[in-house]
């Protein structure tokens, strides 16, 4: 990074604040997904004002700009693909307002998932959106992603939960979109700023929905010796109009491998289970606890278990959400595939997808968000090996294909990111891509703000071009 | 229809056959916009028409307003330049649906009421339960943002909504989203169709998720004396477990319009009502158990918060009921002929608001009321019972105390439907909204020759 730049960050920031030797830079050449990209400086603001005249100091020198909140990310959403100034948002983590009587809470985008809903359990709510990185992801990162996670089956994803975002543009102009209520005048900017990975704006305060936590909540694992009887309890369950707050599927070979690493109780011997959830009025819960027993049993299941207590639900989520960190102890790397597809087809998908990995010689794990058609078949690979690295990387490709084709879509929930861009035009046409263009470009014209995501490289926003970058060789994914 | 016009004809029916173009004087008058009548007609059979007429709107620099049914022309300014209407009513197939999945695609121009039909005969339903509900298209629905009386349950259509095919301004043929209940692929660009008023796309077909009927429906109605006891209850069920599926809450002269059906056909003063005081309306589901705790429960608050009376109704009035609120909007509108109903999104709504929103009114002798979906704007109704100067002099002066107050208290409003000539006097969507300048800037990416209802919309869009 030019002297001058790294100058003017200081002058704007103090030192300490201010990453751009090669060392300091190496971690933030990483995010949580296979992908790479190095900045050239990182900086800590603390306040809006400092974000702007960050971003104003990149326009002067024509480096781009890459937000990123704790790096969990799985698609190099929050990675420099063309080097850049990358903003962190960790040190602008406070929780500026809590509403509590009309549940609102207005917080800074550093702020951890997980801990917005610390400080307002007391008073009985929570924020629904719950990623399994919750404990370390930031609510600025899931903005931009617009992050789900097993909840969001019931009570929604990100977007469902902003109502207003204050934001920097490449100009370093502040503007503020949405309203506390939620209904703003004109059009749902905040509705189009929510997901679109840092492509279009900064994002410097978040305004979201507070969720209140339910009378009686029933945790259940149903244990099956066949996966195809799992997947048709997930498509039967929908049908019959059972909408628990949570539907997970893990398959036999992931669950084993988190069973000894967790010690969650799951069956070894089991081909899959599925850890259902349901919320709400204890009559209600009841109830559906009734139907969705039977329609388990209906289906073939070996045993279905009611964790008896929190504490047997907080080990059976445990399981859950390190199921992928469990699953680093048996190889140097996984992919997590983000796919999602028509939850009535989630039996033949599963099928499919272990020919494939038949196909390219994996074992494909499967552990995902099943009540919504979420796919998450794991990978394992060792990125050491070439040609097992780009073997893992065609049967990846085959599968999101798949979904596709079967009238799903390319991210369910990690974002497209750079993981994904030179898939999109699976999905869409170059008037599609003309239109979102065009959008973009209504808020980030010379692509100074994250470039190279979301488009594929060549129908992209001139993103190469702008601000001066080398041409980026992406391999296709 | 003029010379002018019959020309415009003449042309179009080269681009989409005479069936489709429609120059009589007559015709075109169904189409008025805030008086404004377009010279010509079109009623596309599929997209791809859409897209030739566009490109020829485009190519001729004409204004153009999509439209359905019709129902709802009457919300925002009036069009700068209206040479054509374009009536996707002609589009009107569900495309694909999939109980199993709880997804649907359906064409624009199906009729909300016919696609309910549909989805009835599946045990399913789609949350759109607005105003104009027997009347309106599903294009015209999202395309107006129309409010639901579901929205405590369900939410807004930008919950529901998870794609949309349209074509823009540039006649582009164009998709957002997909048919998925989960999907962050792109820009949710159909996110901003929502409410839009055909300023940014003529919308082709929509995606939504659908949702499945509950085996029982149930009702409470209770009167209160002041709004400081109505909010005390709804603040109170907000705290509490339950989760109702409706909540209305209206002011006397506002729950003394909603009629009763009654055994023996009479028009008899319905058993709930109570003159002079508050009415909430809480609507519930469920199976009869969940049904009858929602009862206790509702019956405790209601004792709890000071209610004047309440009275739980069968499953035949509930949905009677819930029809009646749902279509409280559009009895608004038709019940005085200058009625005025603004649509005040204020968090929360606090009784002092509404003292001071009805002394704005009275202080100028014009009659007024209030009702609030919970989860949703806050309608404040003028109901002057005459249309004449004074009083839309009134009225105008009024609407300039309400965006004020509104401004000043964190809130946003906006005039939802009043007379025609109302809007000579004063802009209904008060003042610009904050963010007006990167409006402009999505309407030039969408529209990028201003040719879609150019001047309806916020921010002079």
């Amino acid at each position: 990074m030019d002297r001058k730049v790294i100058q003017g960050l200081e002058g704007i920031l103090g030192p300490s604040p201010v990453l751009h030797r090669p060392e300091d830079l190496l971690l933030y050449e990483y995010d949580g997904s296979v992908e790479k990209g190095q900045p050239g400086a990182v900086v800590f603001p603390t306040t809006t004002q400092e974000v702007a005249r960050v971003v104003r100091l990149a326009g002067e020198h024509n480096v781009p700009v890459i937000g990123r909140g704790a790096g969990t990310g799985l698609s190099g959403g929050a990675l420099a693909r063309t080097g850049g100034i990358m903003i962190v948002f960790a040190r602008m983590n406070r929780i500026l307002e809590l509403d509590i009587a009309n549940q609102r809470a207005v917080v800074q985008p550093g702020v951890v998932n997980y801990e917005l809903t610390r400080a307002v359990e007391h008073a009985g709510l929570y924020f629904a959106p719950d990623p399994s990185s919750q404990k370390s992801c930031t609510i600025g990162g899931n903005v931009s992603e617009n992050a789900g996670g097993p909840h969001t089956l019931a009570y929604g994803v990100t977007s469902n939960h902003v109502t207003a975002l204050e934001m920097v543009l490449p100009d370093g102009q502040i503007h503020r979109v949405g309203s506390k209520h939620g209904d703003a005048l004109g059009y749902d900017l905040t509705g189009l700023l929510v997901g679109s990975e840092g492509t279009l704006a900064l994002v410097t305060e978040i305004t979201v929905k507070l969720v209140r936590k339910p009378e009686d909540v029933k945790t259940l694992l149903a244990i099956f010796d066949h996966v195809d009887d799992a997947s048709e309890t997930v498509a039967d369950l929908t049908a019959c109009a059972i909408t628990p707050a949570a539907c997970e599927m893990m398959d036999g070979w992931t669950l084993r491998a988190v069973e000894d690493f967790i010690h969650a109780g799951f069956p070894r011997d089991s081909a899959a289970v599925l850890l259902i959830e349901l919320e709400g009025l204890t009559e209600a819960v009841a109830a559906q606890t009734a139907a969705v027993d039977e329609i388990c049993r209906t289906h073939h299941a070996r045993e279905v278990r009611i964790a008896r207590d929190q504490k047997e639900r907080e080990l059976l989520w445990k399981g859950r959400k390190n199921a992928f960190g469990a699953l680093g102890r048996l190889a140097p790397c996984n992919y997590v595939i983000d796919g999602v597809i028509p939850r009535s087809k989630i039996p033949q998908a599963l099928r499919r997808i272990k020919e494939i990995g038949e196909q390219y010689n994996f074992e494909i794990g499967n552990i995902f968000h099943a009540g919504d058609g979420n796919l998450h078949p794991i990978v394992l690979y060792d990125p050491r090996n070439a040609e097992q690295y780009q073997r893992a990387i065609a049967a990846c490709t085959e599968i999101i294909r798949y979904c596709v084709e079967i009238g799903g879509a390319l991210t369910g929930e990690h974002g497209v990111g750079m993981e994904k861009s030179e898939l999109m035009p699976l999905l869409f046409s170059d008037a599609d891509f003309d239109l979102m263009r065009r959008v973009h470009d209504a808020f980030n014209p010379d692509s100074a703000l994250n470039p190279g995501k979301i488009f594929p490289l060549n129908k992209g926003c001139g993103e190469i071009t702008a601000r001066g970058q080398a041409a980026v060789r992406v391999a296709p994914l | 229809m003029n010379v002018a016009g019959a020309n415009l004809a003449a042309r179009l029916e080269a681009v989409i056959g005479a069936a489709q173009v429609d120059g009589e004087l007559q015709s075109c008058e169904k189409y008025t916009v805030d008086g404004v009548v377009p010279p010509v007609v079109a009623r596309p059979s599929c997209a791809a028409e859409v897209v030739e007429l566009v490109r020829f709107a485009k190519s001729e620099r004409l204004g153009v307003v999509p439209c359905g049914h019709r129902t709802k022309l009457g919300i925002g300014m009036p069009p700068a330049r209206y040479e054509l209407a374009i009536d996707v009513s002609g589009l009107n197939q569900i495309a694909y649906y999939d109980p199993g999945d709880l997804t649907l695609s359906v064409d624009a121009g199906m009729g909300l009421a016919q696609l309910d039909a549909v989805l009835r005969g599946q045990n399913q339903f789609l949350p759109l339960a607005v105003p104009f509900f027997e009347d309106c298209t599903v294009g015209g629905t999202i395309a107006s943002g129309a409010d639901s009386a579901l929205r405590p349950s369900c939410g807004s259509a930008r919950d529901f909504l998870l794609g949309a095919e349209f074509v823009n301004g540039e006649g582009a043929f164009t998709k957002s989203g997909g048919r998925v209940v989960k999907n962050v692929t792109g820009y949710d660009l159909h996110k901003l169709l929502i409410g839009s008023l055909g300023t940014l796309a003529v919308i082709t077909r929509l995606n939504f998720r659908t949702f499945p009927s509950a085996p029982g429906y149930g009702c409470m109605v209770a009167a209160f004396s002041s709004a400081e006891a109505v909010i005390r209850f709804q603040s109170m069920i907000s705290k509490s477990p339950l989760a109702p599926s409706t909540f209305h809450i209206l002011a006397s002269e506002a729950a003394q319009s909603l009629a009763e059906p009654s055994g023996d056909g009479g028009a008899a003063t319905p058993k709930w009502f109570e003159a002079g005081v508050w009415h909430a309306f809480v609507g519930f589901q469920g199976a009869p158990e969940i049904l009858d705790r929602y009862s206790r429960d509702l019956a405790d608050y209601a004792e709890q918060s000071g209610a004047k009376k309440y009275l739980l109704a069968d499953e035949t009035s509930a949905k009677f009921r819930r029809g009646s609120l749902q279509e409280m909007v559009r009895n608004f509108r038709e019940s005085t002929p200058a009625a005025t109903i603004f649509k005040i999104s204020t968090l929360p709504v606090i009784p002092a608001d509404i003292l001071r929103l009805r002394a704005i009114a009275e202080n100028r002798s014009i009659p007024c009321t209030f009702a609030a979906n919970a989860a949703g704007p806050l309608y404040f109704v003028l109901q002057p019972p005459t249309a004449d100067e004074d009083t839309l002099t009134a009225i105008a002066d009024i609407a300039a105390e309400v965006f004020e107050y509104g401004a000043a208290h964190g809130g946003q409003s906006s005039i939802l439907f009043c007379p025609t000539e109302l809007k000579r006097r004063i802009n209904v969507w008060g003042s610009a909204a904050k963010d007006s300048q990167l409006m402009r800037r999505v309407k030039t990416a969408f529209d990028p020759q201003n040719i879609f209802a150019p001047g309806r919309f916020v921010a002079d869009i």
